[in-house]
C-alpha cells in the first residue's frame, strides 16, 4: 500500500496542475499597458476622412476603445454586444478599424450597424502595435485622465460586460 | 518617402520578379534583425519566433524592428519597445523576476529532487542485498549452468 502512496500523490498533484492549466486561456497575455497612459495617436476617421481622431479629444470622459476589422470573425461575434452597450449609453465606444479596406469596413458597418460615434482608421497597424494589439477584437477601458484601466483580449460577451466593464465604467465615472 | 520607396520598387521590379521579397537592402540591418527576431516571440502563433512566423502581425513587428535598427537604436531599446507593449511574453528568455522565479529555478529544483530520490532509493536497495555464502556444490552447479547455458523449452 505504502509504495503506491507516493506515486499516487505525485500523480494527483500533476492532475491538479493540468486541470487548472486546461481552464486557462493561453491567448490571454496580461497587458503591461493597464495602469499606463493610453498611447497617443492621431488617425483619419473612417466616415469623414478629412477629420482625425485622437484620444486627447476624450479627456474627461470614461470611454471604450475597440479595435476591430471587417475581416475579423470574432468582431462579428462581438458586434451585437457592442450594439447593446452603445444603446445603453453606459459609455461611448470608439472604434479603430485595424488593417482593413475602407470600402469593406463601411459596408460591414452598414450591414450590421454602427455602435461607434467615430471610427479611426489604422491601415498600417502601427497604432495597434502601440496598444499591444495582437488579435482583434481587443477593447480598452480608458478613464477620464486617459489611463488604460482594463484590456479585453478577444470578443466581449454579455457576461464580461455585466461583470467587468459596466461596474468598472461606473466606478471610474464616479471619480 | 513612401512614394520614393514605391518608385524604387517599381524600377527594381524586373530584377527580383519571381523571387522572395528581400527583407531589406542592407545586409547588416538584416543580420541584426535576424539575431533579434529569433529571441522574440510571435504573439499570434505563440510557439513561433518573430523570425519564423508568417502572421501579419509578425511581419508588422519585423518592419517596426527593422525601422528601429535603421534608426540606430540599441538592442535594449528595441526590446524595451516591444516589452512595454506586449509584456515579458514577447521574450523567449524571460527576465528573472519574482513572477518568473519558478520558471527559472523549477527545473533545477526538480533535478535536485530527482537526484536525492535516486540516491535514497539506491542506498535502500544496497542495504537490502545481503551477502549469501554458497556451498561448493552450489558453486559447481552455477559453473555448469554458465558453461552449458540454460535449455529453453
Amino acid at each position: 500500500m505504502n509504495r503506491f502512496l507516493l506515486p499516487l500523490t505525485i500523480f494527483g498533484i500533476m492532475v491538479g496542475f493540468l486541470a487548472v492549466g486546461l481552464t486557462l486561456n493561453p491567448r490571454e497575455i496580461p497587458s503591461p499597458l493597464v495602469g499606463k497612459a493610453a498611447p497617443i495617436f492621431s488617425l483619419p476617421q473612417l466616415h469623414d476622412q478629412d477629420k482625425v481622431f485622437s484620444p486627447d479629444d476624450m479627456k474627461g470622459q470614461v470611454w471604450l476603445l475597440n479595435f476591430w476589422a471587417s475581416w475579423c470573425s470574432g468582431c462579428r461575434t462581438e458586434h451585437p454586444v457592442l450594439m447593446d452597450l452603445a444603446k445603453s449609453g453606459a459609455a461611448p465606444i470608439y472604434g479603430v478599424d485595424y488593417k482593413d479596406q475602407r470600402g469593406e469596413a463601411l459596408a460591414w458597418l452598414d450591414q450590421w450597424g454602427n455602435p461607434y460615434p467615430i471610427v479611426a482608421v489604422d491601415a498600417a497597424g502601427k497604432v495597434g502595435i502601440d496598444y499591444g494589439v495582437y488579435g482583434v477584437p481587443e477593447t480598452y477601458v480608458i478613464d477620464k485622465q486617459g489611463v488604460i484601466r482594463y484590456k479585453q483580449i478577444g470578443p466581449l460577451d454579455d457576461e464580461t460586460v455585466e461583470k467587468k466593464i459596466l461596474p468598472l465604467v461606473k466606478e471610474l465615472q464616479a471619480k | 518617402m513612401n512614394w520614393l520607396m514605391l518608385i524604387a520598387l517599381l524600377l527594381a521590379g524586373p530584377a527580383w520578379a519571381g523571387e522572395a521579397r528581400p527583407l531589406a537592402d542592407d545586409p547588416v540591418v538584416e543580420a541584426r534583425l535576424k539575431r533579434l527576431a529569433v529571441e522574440l516571440r510571435c504573439l499570434v502563433c505563440q510557439n513561433q519566433t518573430l523570425a519564423d512566423s508568417n502572421a501579419p502581425l509578425a511581419e508588422d513587428l519585423r518592419r517596426e524592428v527593422r525601422e528601429m535598427i535603421v534608426k540606430n537604436m540599441s538592442d535594449e531599446e528595441i526590446i524595451e519597445f516591444l516589452v512595454s507593449r506586449y509584456g515579458d511574453f514577447v521574450l523567449y528568455r524571460p527576465p528573472v523576476k519574482t513572477t518568473t522565479m519558478l520558471l527559472w529555478v523549477g527545473p533545477f529544483v526538480l533535478l535536485a529532487g530527482g537526484g536525492i530520490a535516486l540516491a535514497v532509493a539506491l542506498r535502500r536497495r544496497g542495504r537490502r542485498v545481503e551477502d549469501v555464502v554458497i556451498t561448493d556444490e552450489e558453486h559447481r552447479r552455477v559453473e555448469q549452468l554458465l558453461s552449458q547455458g540454460v535449455k529453453r523449452p
